[in-house]
């Protein structure tokens, strides 16, 4: 305890916690899990680089940092209408800025029947109960010291319900936006995300923000899919320069449920993605396809977790990232194959480009197979452009910066090319291609 | 055109190139002929920017301009086009998009507008109608699962919708069957002109059958060591390249 005291972050998490008065507050079971929640943090404090799952991802420059617990104008803040991209956001929208939600900016009240969709401080005002399951638990094996945080300190996030059997057409839309505040801020978010039985649903998930924002965000998402639901979820992360983004998702999957995850990750200076996948139910399918382009002093960190459990279930993870300057991308795939998993089929693939000799991406698949007849395959590259590509476009008239990017978008664009609608997918594309003129100017 | 006076070049520390001299104007056919090993597709590399190679000594230039200082997509812009000996597969990127990138990138070096994605459609289709190259070509990925054939006869499409001036083509025959081999040289020849130049490297007689050439020049050992008319490629083929080197000793190459 007494070594915690003097981490600059630790101490402003406590007087956080102190100052804040959050939703829920009052509630015997709620509060103390936040108590309990907080002690554990103070003890157990930042994930260190000795935890697997942070070997390459360092947060000691974190540590020296102080946030504000909260931005007081974020209700009110104008958000510049350059970061939302509307070709992007056609349909129902949740929003928040700075970790405050904001009905003026959501677009909730054309929700197709069946589907429930509101913060978690309204959810848990209207009726606590039911959601004393995922927020009554002061701690989990699975906890680090963000996660940790998060049961302590959240103070909003989104409650998403999709009945049996309802079929939503189009997809929703969950918006983060970081806009510059009196000082660099941190908010911890809960969320939900549940599908009854044969549920269909597709959620896109963005992250954006202005460049000076130095905010820290740290979410925690629980997404569970109920037998034969299946959910289609494409991430699209672009934070601001500056910004700290701590996402842990954890999946659960019963069986016959899918989830298909797209994930693009473009923005923040430090920005970690865990998601825990348990395919729980017979014959579950989690497929994921992601790209990261980083480039200055970038750091990307996705960690994908996935656990076999129940028979014949399905995995399928093929990842690329790109890292330029002194960028560094880490890209962690273990499948983790229970006993009693059989027939198991898991894949985990990943290549990457090195564009510059100060870059650094470091990838590790694992394999730990405790089942029989299983199929588990997995593949890992860091490799640089042909040079004789290079020289083949040069050699028709395409400068060199240019024929980099066609070439790293071809590279990062076969990760994209089933996501839906086509218009969705384009506007990954495009967004792709800027990171990648920003890149090189 | 194209003048190279005494060029020496080298490869990872080994001399290839060793005093080549040869001048090319605009109008002419040159078939640069030789044994394995000669320094054939170095020359090719050289002229055309490829990485790896190193000039220690003579010149090169193009239309005046020392051809050697410029980078590889100046060069492309300034009219140079090499047909690749191994056209390279580009998995991802669609053929249309790379010849229009190419060609508008040029035409920007230039000083000339870019043509739009109405202008340029126009163009191209017309180009591979021209060329009897199947339309589905434009869809795909450059290259990509092309057999040989088809990616010397896709240099050859690329070549005529560039419009270089100086065309250099690296065993463009190689590997082709004779149906192949009469279809690129039906492509070449109809780009034949008085403004454009031609520089073939072969290493048989049986492509400039069909493709004619003004002159014939045989590399040996670095340098060119015997040069004629079309006639020559014909004596080459009938007494081989040892019949040259008996010709031409050691050290008395032109």
């Amino acid at each position: 305890m007494n070594t915690a005291a003097v981490v600059p972050f630790v101490e402003s998490m406590r007087s956080a916690a102190a100052a804040l008065r959050l939703p829920g507050s009052g509630l015997a079971w709620l509060d103390a899990t936040r108590r309990e929640a907080m002690q554990a943090f103070v003890a157990h404090g930042l994930p260190a680089t000795r935890n697997e799952l942070w070997k390459y991802t360092t947060v000691r420059g974190l540590a020296q940092r102080q946030y504000a617990p909260r931005d007081d104008k974020a209700a009110n803040r104008p958000v510049d209408e350059a970061l939302f991209p509307p070709e992007a956001m056609d349909g129902p929208r949740a929003v928040f800025v700075n970790g405050v939600f904001r009905s003026d900016l959501s677009r909730l009240d054309r929700l197709p029947d069946g589907v429930g969709l509101q913060s978690l401080s309204s959810a848990l005002d209207a009726e606590p109960e039911p959601l004393r399951f995922l927020l009554g638990a002061p701690k989990d094996a699975g906890d680090d010291g963000f996660t940790l945080l998060n049961r302590a300190l959240w103070a909003d996030g989104v409650v998403l319900r999709v009945a049996a059997g309802v079929h939503v057409r189009g997809p929703l839309h969950v918006v983060h936006v970081g806009v510059a505040a009196d000082a660099a801020t941190a908010w911890h978010l809960r969320s939900l995300i549940e599908l009854g039985d044969d549920a269909r649903l597709a959620i896109v998930e963005h992250h954006v923000g202005e460049a000076a924002a130095g905010h820290l965000a740290n979410l925690v998402c629980n997404i569970k899919l109920h037998e034969q639901a299946h959910l289609d979820w494409v991430g699209i992360q672009r934070a601001g320069a500056d910004a700290t983004l701590l996402r842990c998702t954890d999946i659960q999957l019963h069986d016959d449920a899918t989830l298909d995850f797209h994930a693009l990750e473009l923005g923040g200076k430090l920005a970690r993605h865990e998601i825990r996948v348990d395919l729980a139910g017979a014959r579950s399918r989690f497929e994921s396809r992601g790209a990261f382009v980083l480039h200055q002093r970038q750091h990307a960190d996705t960690e994908l977790l996935v656990t076999h459990r129940g028979r014949d279930t399905f995995s399928h993870a093929s990842w690329r990232g790109v890292a330029d300057d002194r960028a560094r991308g880490v890209v962690h795939g273990r499948i983790l194959v229970l006993p009693g998993a059989d027939g198991a089929d898991g894949g985990f693939y990943n290549k990457n480009l090195l564009l510059s000799p100060s870059a650094e991406i470091d990838t590790r698949p694992a394999l730990e197979i405790y089942a029989d007849e299983v199929r588990a395959n997995h593949g890992a590259t860091v490799g640089q452009l042909d040079e004789n590509v290079l020289f083949y476009l040069r050699s028709r008239g395409i400068p060199l910066e240019m024929a980099r990017r066609i070439l790293v978008r071809a590279f990062c664009a076969v990760t994209l090319e089933r996501i839906e609608p086509p218009s969705l997918r384009e506007h990954c594309l495009a967004l792709l291609v800027e990171q990648l003129r920003e890149a090189s100017t | 055109m194209l003048k190279i006076e005494n060029l020496h070049a080298r490869i990872a520390g080994t001399e290839i190139l060793k005093g080549l001299s040869l001048e090319v104007n605009a109008g002419e056919v040159h078939a640069l002929m030789g044994p394995n090993g000669a320094g054939k597709s170095t020359l090719g590399n050289v002229l055309s920017g490829r990485p790896g190679y190193e000039v220690t000594e003579g010149t090169v230039t193009f239309d005046g301009a020392n051809l050697l200082g410029m980078e590889p997509e100046e060069r492309a812009a300034a009219g140079m086009f090499l047909a690749f000996q191994y056209p390279v597969e580009i998995p991802g990127v669609n053929n249309t998009y790379f010849l229009r990138a190419a060609l508008n990138a040029q035409r920007k070096a230039r000083g000339e507008d870019e043509l739009d994605s109405m202008q340029f459609l126009k163009l191209v289709r017309g180009k591979v109608k021209e060329m009897g190259m199947p339309a589905e070509l434009l869809n795909r990925a450059v290259n990509e699962g092309f057999s040989g054939g088809e990616k010397k006869r896709n240099e050859v499409f690329q070549m005529a919708l560039l419009q270089p001036r100086l065309a250099i083509l690296d065993e463009t025959d190689s590997g082709l069957d004779i149906d192949a081999l009469k279809q690129v040289a039906d492509g070449v020849n109809a780009l034949r002109s008085p403004e454009r130049a031609f520089l073939v490297i072969t290493h048989y007689q049986r492509l400039l059958d069909y493709i004619v050439p003004d002159f014939v020049h045989v590399l040996d050992g670095g340098r060119i060591v015997e040069s004629g008319e079309a006639r020559l490629a014909l004596e080459l083929e009938a007494h081989g390249y040892a019949w040259v080197r008996d010709r031409t000793p050691a050290g008395a190459g032109a």
